[in-house]
């Protein structure tokens, strides 16, 4: 934590950068909040532990902070992966961020929760960034990671073997509980388009009702739009109040882009996305 | 005694202005028949093909959908294809995860030489598609929806 500490003074110091987005505590011990050093003396209130769940690229492309200089982040493997994949779709530049580089050993998956092997994130389980892929420094050591059952992937082999009525109903009865808060979108650090597609009004392609129709749509542009994109951060499901599966379908989507593609979203910086090019050797054997 | 009311999909049929189009033109030109439940939607290039037009198909009581374009390599844009076919790869798939599988979602390659392969895919699509049976999942929660339009 001293490390972390000092390093941002050292930053702020020097003027590297402007601000850092990092963690602060939170209003019980095993919580924390996303927090924005812009003194020396703030940095003192920088933290880093199990319950740093927050994915903080999520601010790299909101404008108080896209293009006002370098800004430091405080980085998770997860989260170094949605900035990776930032610079890739050139929302973010290279040069304009530090990346405070965190070794991780597994964050909580539920802020408020104590960190065991049962409460251990989904995402932590599979995780191959533990020591960030990118990173300008690295601060801490890696310790064991907790290991359990991954339950999201079971529940996931249970559905890919149902028959196309049962997976209907099986997202129908999730769907209809969908607000249309779009906290999805906004905890989303891919999501950065200033007007999002359920936005427009003419015409409307993405009823704004909170009607099973159009929370149908909205759910499957939203995932399609993050196919190839998304990097499992599970920011989306974690905000969401009607406790939607939504890591289900990112996760399929991940799968199907590692399956036909051999792709991984966030990981090779100069590699172009996925859905930005082509292959004329992609597969075709569904198409008559 | 009334006859049994058989069951006609309506079936949106998406196609590039420069192949399908073109070769479901021929297709009419040489008196060549094909099943009417198919309703075309003429649009300049496959790669126009947003996935919220098929949702938004689904949405509007289509049974079926047909995409159809230039082959690989006969692009008018050069790539326009390439891009649509790797969306389609991502969105087919995300698509049958939800309950909407392949057999009404329809791809096929139709250049504008090929009024007799237009036919056989309009019918091959038309048969799967009766079988199938209506959309019937869709069809209730349009029901329940109060259109205020």
């Amino acid at each position: 934590m001293n490390e972390l500490r000092e390093k941002a003074k050292e930053l702020l110091n020097a003027g590297t950068v402007k601000v850092i987005i990092g963690y602060s505590e939170g209003t019980t011990p095993n919580r924390t909040k996303p927090f924005i050093v812009r003194t020396i003396e703030d940095a003192d209130k920088l933290v880093f532990n199990k319950f740093c769940v927050n994915n903080l690229a999520m601010y790299l492309t909101r404008k108080e902070y896209k293009n006002k200089g370098t800004i430091g982040i405080v980085a998770k493997g997860c989260d170094v992966k949605a900035i990776v994949q930032l610079i890739q779709e050139n929302q973010v530049n290279k040069d304009d961020v530090y990346i405070i580089g965190m070794n991780c050993s597994g964050v909580v998956s539920e802020l408020g929760e104590e960190f065991s092997a049962e409460t251990i994130a989904t995402k932590c389980l599979h995780c191959s960034v533990r020591t960030p892929h990118l990173h300008h420094t690295l601060i801490g050591a890696l310790e064991d990671l907790p290991q359990r059952e991954d339950k999201n992937f079971a529940a996931m082999q249970k559905l890919e073997a149902m028959t196309p009525e049962e997976k209907w109903d099986f997202w129908e009865a999730e769907f209809k509980r969908c607000v249309k808060c779009y906290a999805c979108r906004q905890a989303c650090p891919l999501c950065y388009c200033e007007r999002c597609i359920a936005d427009k009004t003419i015409p409307r392609w993405i009823e704004s009702s909170a009607h099973t129709r159009g929370n149908f749509s909205w759910n499957i542009i939203r995932a399609f739009h993050l196919a190839g994109r998304c990097i499992g951060c599970n920011e989306c499901e974690r905000a969401c109040p009607a406790e939607i599966p939504l890591s289900l379908l990112n996760r399929k989507m991940g799968m199907v882009a590692k399956k036909e593609f051999d792709y991984t979203a966030g990981i090779g910086l100069d590699t172009p996305t996925l859905v930005g090019t082509y292959n004329v050797k992609d597969n075709e054997d569904f198409i008559k | 005694m009334e006859e049994e009311k058989k069951f006609e999909p309506k079936i949106a049929a998406f196609v590039c202005n420069w192949c399908t189009y073109t070769g479901a033109d021929l297709a009419g030109t040489s008196r060549l028949k094909y099943a009417t439940n198919i309703k075309m939607i003429r649009v300049p290039c496959t790669g126009r093909i947003d996935p919220v037009f098929i949702i938004k198909a689904f949405e509007k009581g289509a049974d079926g959908v047909l995409i159809s374009g230039c082959h690989p390599n006969d692009c008018h844009y050069n790539t326009g294809n390439f891009h649509a076919r790797r969306r389609w790869i991502l969105f087919r798939q995300l698509l049958d995860f939800i309950g909407i599988d392949s057999s009404r979602l329809h791809f096929s390659w139709v250049s504008a030489s090929e009024g007799k392969k237009f036919v056989d895919v309009v019918t091959e699509v038309t048969n799967t598609i009766k079988e199938k049976g209506p959309f019937e999942k869709y069809a209730k929660i349009n029901e329940e929806f109060v259109i205020h339009e």
